[in-house]
């Protein structure tokens, strides 16, 4: 593996940072059209209800407006999950949840199209709902769907119940009786939102003849490409889907939710469409991450070694089926090398916005509980809580407890690089505590594109495929120009609409410096390949005996003459002559990606007299594997460190017994904010993926997952009594004190 | 001869058999023979399942290598975030 | 209806809008002068990425009136440094990589300039509780934070 690097591991300032520090870069709801039309959607203010009939007459009939639809201007889907996609957008026969959307129109103003909302009547029959998990998964709950009951369950969970999964080795219950102290407890946690600060935002534009232009903030264009020319019945190819710039994502952009509406409108108008969410509609219509119900039981001896552990996971995943909990299951004990283990999960509807992934997706949570219990247990046997992580750390070897065995690992470099910091030997004042937690993320590889173009004058332009939701275009660059041996300068990396350059999985999983950086640097390996011909050519010695040293072809061997090496400009410049244009691509679906482990040190006060928690100091430990630019890395260790302080302390879906909900806005779901904080220090660990030329991990995820139980752990500590629920509002400590 | 090792909850659709000996030179052969043996694992092998290939996790590519010696183990699909 | 006829300067130039009596200052902004640098978040003062200065002072946008820009200066993001010389806010949250996605960017540079105007040598909870009606999900505001209290140093004139 390459260790020595000229520009990985700088830091230089963002291709794209000129633009976002003027004000110049186009967001999502940043475009216009010329004659286009504006949209609104009407919501159900029911949490579950049939929708007997709508009349849109009066809507139409109102000068300005120009299309009006509801669910029945959708035809049939026949991929299941596509139709689910489709009925979260627009509801077909029940509204299943609280902001659900049943009628959208398009006006040739804001005014007009909310005017005509007005104007629509729908007749609704409200029918019984549930949006608490362990109700929902009650025999004889109120089902949201029929006939999409997991297979192989039992009659003792409701037919909202759409997944079982278990995963473990071992023998439990002999580990158990092994145990010198085995505790278990029951954990819930709320649902939260992504909180992304853009609002869905999208134009659209598509003809009669099935042509269409589609500009929307999106994590995965190719993905809205392909959902929506489904949903739509029209040619992949004939549907352009450019990305914006994006305004936050954390995985809540990884599907479609007013893009399949904005073209209909479209489509009936003849005009092009401009749909943007309000952050209302964002939290009651998008996607927050599941709230869980969980039982974590753990064994350990004397001396710290877990003899075993067992997880059962309840997830609520809203109005659709879904499949997350399973990322729950596989994450809960993988920081731990185990003999015995097991972890299950459930997923479960309910009449709540239909999930979708948040950061780490089904990870925080589990990770919630088994830290959580692994830290009382320290307590009790009196040890100190990373020597027992240290004790029981997976490492290069270990049996994962879903299934693989770990290549190298850098959990127990993060411990270490812990237990040796100054923030875990600095003293606690009174009413404070601190807490420790590790977590756990996979991170992905999957299919990208790329194609990169040598200029005439040495310059190098890149088109990927990927949105760049933090800073990705920098990442590549210098990985293209590492792997050229050009400076970063040279190197312009654009993301690409669907027509410009092939397919690319979603940005998610924290895959993008990952797989989109193989991809790069196989992409180069061909223009290199190309340029060391062109060389040869010119010295008219074989291919063969050229190589490509800091950015210049050289002659190699003792036959291949002695010249001094061309540089890529020089070869570029005259390419026009020795056979045209020069340019390497790759596709592919590269494996491999590494998992990550992060370590979280944080000490917090609770004020006994109000119940309010404030961070005191806060440390990140974190395995990248290899930093390409460190500052968005620690950029990403910092931000995801902060979302999962707002999920422990603030940060909650409240329904009420009417099953709507309470706290659709900033007012009421609370955000952590600049004075909430102190600096969040990110301490990055090198331990290089095997399965990367330069030895890069994902990096965007893992941080999201020990803050939940370390925040728990510190503020267990400094009240001495531990809560069971998140988040760890000041009236739930003020209960417990 | 690769050593399979069916994970978790797939083992409801092996009749709850975790281990067997399949000879594969990849990945789509592999499965193949696997919904051959277990019936009832071809539809979920059909939706998707991610194997680990001597601690390597791979989504469900067809054409991965395998080992002679290897163990593949077979689990859900996993999904990103 | 019938549209109100509004005189302002914005950025520096005599700008003179139509706009409905119930329509935001942002709405003005984005959708009739074309400016999309201030961005809509929420609609309702709780993000702060709809920062713009009225005379001065530091306001959301979505909760003003387009027509009370009549007689005022208005500054948004566009109207912050120069084609060459970014302004030491917007050039230190640069070097400092203290954007990711960069959308609540142009209301925190709108937001610290006023701060700065105020209190050129603030502290860290300073700049923490001027900041804290701009929402920012991504970053953590750590590097937000240290570029800020930076840019401030640097306008002092002193060296880092
Ligand atoms: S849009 Fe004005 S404060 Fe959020
Ligand atoms: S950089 Fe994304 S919200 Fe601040």
């Amino acid at each position: 593996m390459k260790q020595d690097f000229k520009i990985l591991g700088t830091r230089p300032i963002r291709p794209d940072g000129l633009e976002k520090v003027t004000g110049k870069a186009m967001f999502g709801a940043d475009k216009s059209a010329t004659g286009m039309l504006h949209a609104r959607i009407l919501r159900s203010p029911h949490a579950h209800a049939e929708i007997v009939s709508i009349d849109t007459s009066k809507a139409e009939a109102l000068a300005g407006v120009k299309a009006v639809i509801t669910g029945a201007d959708f035809d049939e889907v026949e991929n299941r999950w596509t139709r689910y996609t489709m009925q979260n957008c627009m509801a077909q026969g029940r509204a299943l949840y609280d902001g659900h959307a049943v009628a959208a129109v398009a006006a040739t103003s804001k005014k007009i199209a909310a005017e005509a909302l007005k104007l629509i009547e729908v007749e609704y029959k409200t029918l019984p709902h549930v949006t608490d998990v362990d109700e929902a998964m009650r025999p004889g709950a109120p089902l949201v769907h029929e006939g999409v009951k997991g297979r192989k369950l039992g009659d003792d969970v409701s037919g909202n119940t759409v997944g079982y999964y278990s995963f473990g080795h071992g023998d439990i219950e002999a580990g158990f009786t092994k145990a010198d102290k085995v505790i278990e407890r029951n954990f819930k946690t709320a649902a939260t939102h992504q909180g992304y600060i853009e609002p869905q935002a999208c134009l659209a534009d598509l003809g009669a003849d099935g042509r269409g232009e589609l500009w929307c903030s999106t994590q995965g264009h190719y993905m809205v490409r392909e959902v929506c020319s489904e949903i739509l019945g029209i040619d992949a190819s004939q549907l352009r889907v450019t990305a914006s710039e994006i305004g936050g994502g954390f995985g809540g952009k990884t599907t479609v939710f007013i893009e399949p509406v904005a073209l209909k409108l479209s489509q009936k108008s003849g005009k092009p469409v401009k749909l943007v969410m309000s952050r209302e509609e964002v939290f009651r219509a998008t996607g927050p991450t599941m709230s869980a119900s969980m039982d974590v039981k753990i064994g350990m001896d004397k001396n710290g070694k877990i003899t075993a552990g067992h997880a059962k996971l309840r997830y609520q995943g809203g109005a659709f089926p879904y499949n997350m909990v399973m990322m729950g299951a596989m994450s809960a004990f993988a920081c731990y090398d185990l003999e015995n283990v097991q972890s299950e999960g459930w997923d479960v509807m309910t009449n709540r916005p239909k999930m979708i992934s948040y950061r780490a997706p089904g990870a925080p949570m589990a990770t919630y509980g088994v830290e959580s219990v692994i830290d009382e247990l320290c307590q009790k046997l009196g040890l100190d809580p990373i020597e027992v992580r240290l004790k029981n750390a997976a490492r290069e070897g270990s049996k994962s407890s879903y299934g693989p065995t770990y290549k190298a690992i850098g959990l127990v470099e993060a411990l270490e690089a812990a237990k040796a910091h100054p923030h875990y030997a600095a003293p606690l004042p009174a009413n404070t505590g601190r807490g420790v937690a590790c977590g756990f993320w996979f991170n992905f590889g999957g299919q990208v594109s790329v194609s990169m173009a040598i200029n005439t004058d040495g310059t190098v332009n890149l088109i990927e495929g990927n949105p760049d939701i933090g800073g990705s275009r920098a990442s590549i660059s210098m990985m293209a120009a590492e792997a050229l041996g050009i400076p970063f300068e040279r190197v312009r990396t654009i993301v690409g609409d669907t027509a410009s350059v092939g397919f690319s999985d979603v940005t998610d999983g924290s895959r993008v410096t990952f797989a989109v950086g193989i991809a790069t640097i196989n992409a180069a390996k061909a223009a290199i390949k190309e340029l060391c011909k062109r060389a040869a050519m010119i010295w008219e010695i074989d291919a063969e005996a050229v190589e490509w040293v800091d950015g210049a072809a050289q002659p190699t061997g003792h036959n291949a003459g002695n010249f001094p090496p061309m540089s890529l400009a020089e070869i570029a410049a005259t390419s026009g002559k020795t056979g045209g244009p020069i340019a390497g691509h790759h596709e592919g679906a590269p494996d491999k990606a590494g998992v990550s482990f992060g370590v979280h040190l944080v000490d917090v006060e609770v004020d006994p007299e109000t119940g309010f928690t404030s961070i005191k100091r806060y440390t990140a430990f974190q395995d990248v594997g290899k930093a390409i630019h460190p500052a968005y890395v620690e950029g990403q260790i910092q931000g995801g460190a902060v979302q999962g302080i707002g999920w422990a302390l603030s940060e909650e879906y409240i329904y009420g017994e009417d099953g709507r909900l309470q706290n659709p806005g900033f007012l009421d779901y609370r955000i952590p904010v600049a004075s909430d904080l102190p600096m969040i220090d990110a301490v990055i660990i090198e331990v290089p993926n095997p399965g990367h030329p330069y030895g890069v991990r994902g990096c965007g995820e893992t941080a999201i997952v020990p803050p939940l139980a370390a925040i728990s752990n510190g503020v267990a500590q400094a009240i001495g009594k531990r809560l069971f629920e998140l988040p760890m509002s000041p009236p739930k400590i003020l209960k417990a004190l | 001869m690769a050593r399979v090792v069916i994970f978790g909850s797939l083992r409801a659709f092996t009749d709850g058999v975790e281990r067997m000996e399949i000879s594969a030179s990849n990945t789509r052969e592999l499965l193949k023979k696997l919904s051959e043996r277990h019936p009832a694992l071809a539809e979920v092998i059909e939706a998707g399942v991610s194997l680990a290939i001597d601690g390597e996790v791979y989504k469900d590519a067809w054409f991965t290598p395998i080992g002679s010696n290897s163990e593949v183990v077979v689990m859900p699909l996993m999904v990103g975030g | 209806m019938s549209k109100i006829h509004v005189n302002s300067t914005i950025n520096g130039d005599t700008v003179e809008f139509l706009c409905e009596a119930d329509e935001t200052l942002l709405d003005v902004l984005r959708d009739r002068l074309n400016l999309t640098g201030a961005k809509e978040g929420c609609g309702t003062g709780d993000c702060g990425a709809c920062s713009v200065t009225i005379n001065g002072r530091l306001v959301a946008s979505c909760l003003v009136l387009g027509a009370e820009a009549e007689g005022s200066e208005i500054e948004t993001v566009e109207g912050i440094g120069a084609p060459d010389a970014l302004h030491p806010l917007q050039r230190q949250l640069l070097e400092h990589a203290a954007l990711q996605c960069g959308i609540c960017t142009p209301g925190i540079i709108v937001a610290a300039k006023a701060l700065l105007v105020q209190n050129p040598d603030p502290s860290e909870e300073d700049v923490r509780y001027w900041l804290a009606g701009n929402l920012c999900r991504c970053t953590g505001y750590d590097k937000i934070i240290r570029a800020v209290l930076a840019a401030a140093a640097e306008m002092r004139g002193e060296n880092p």
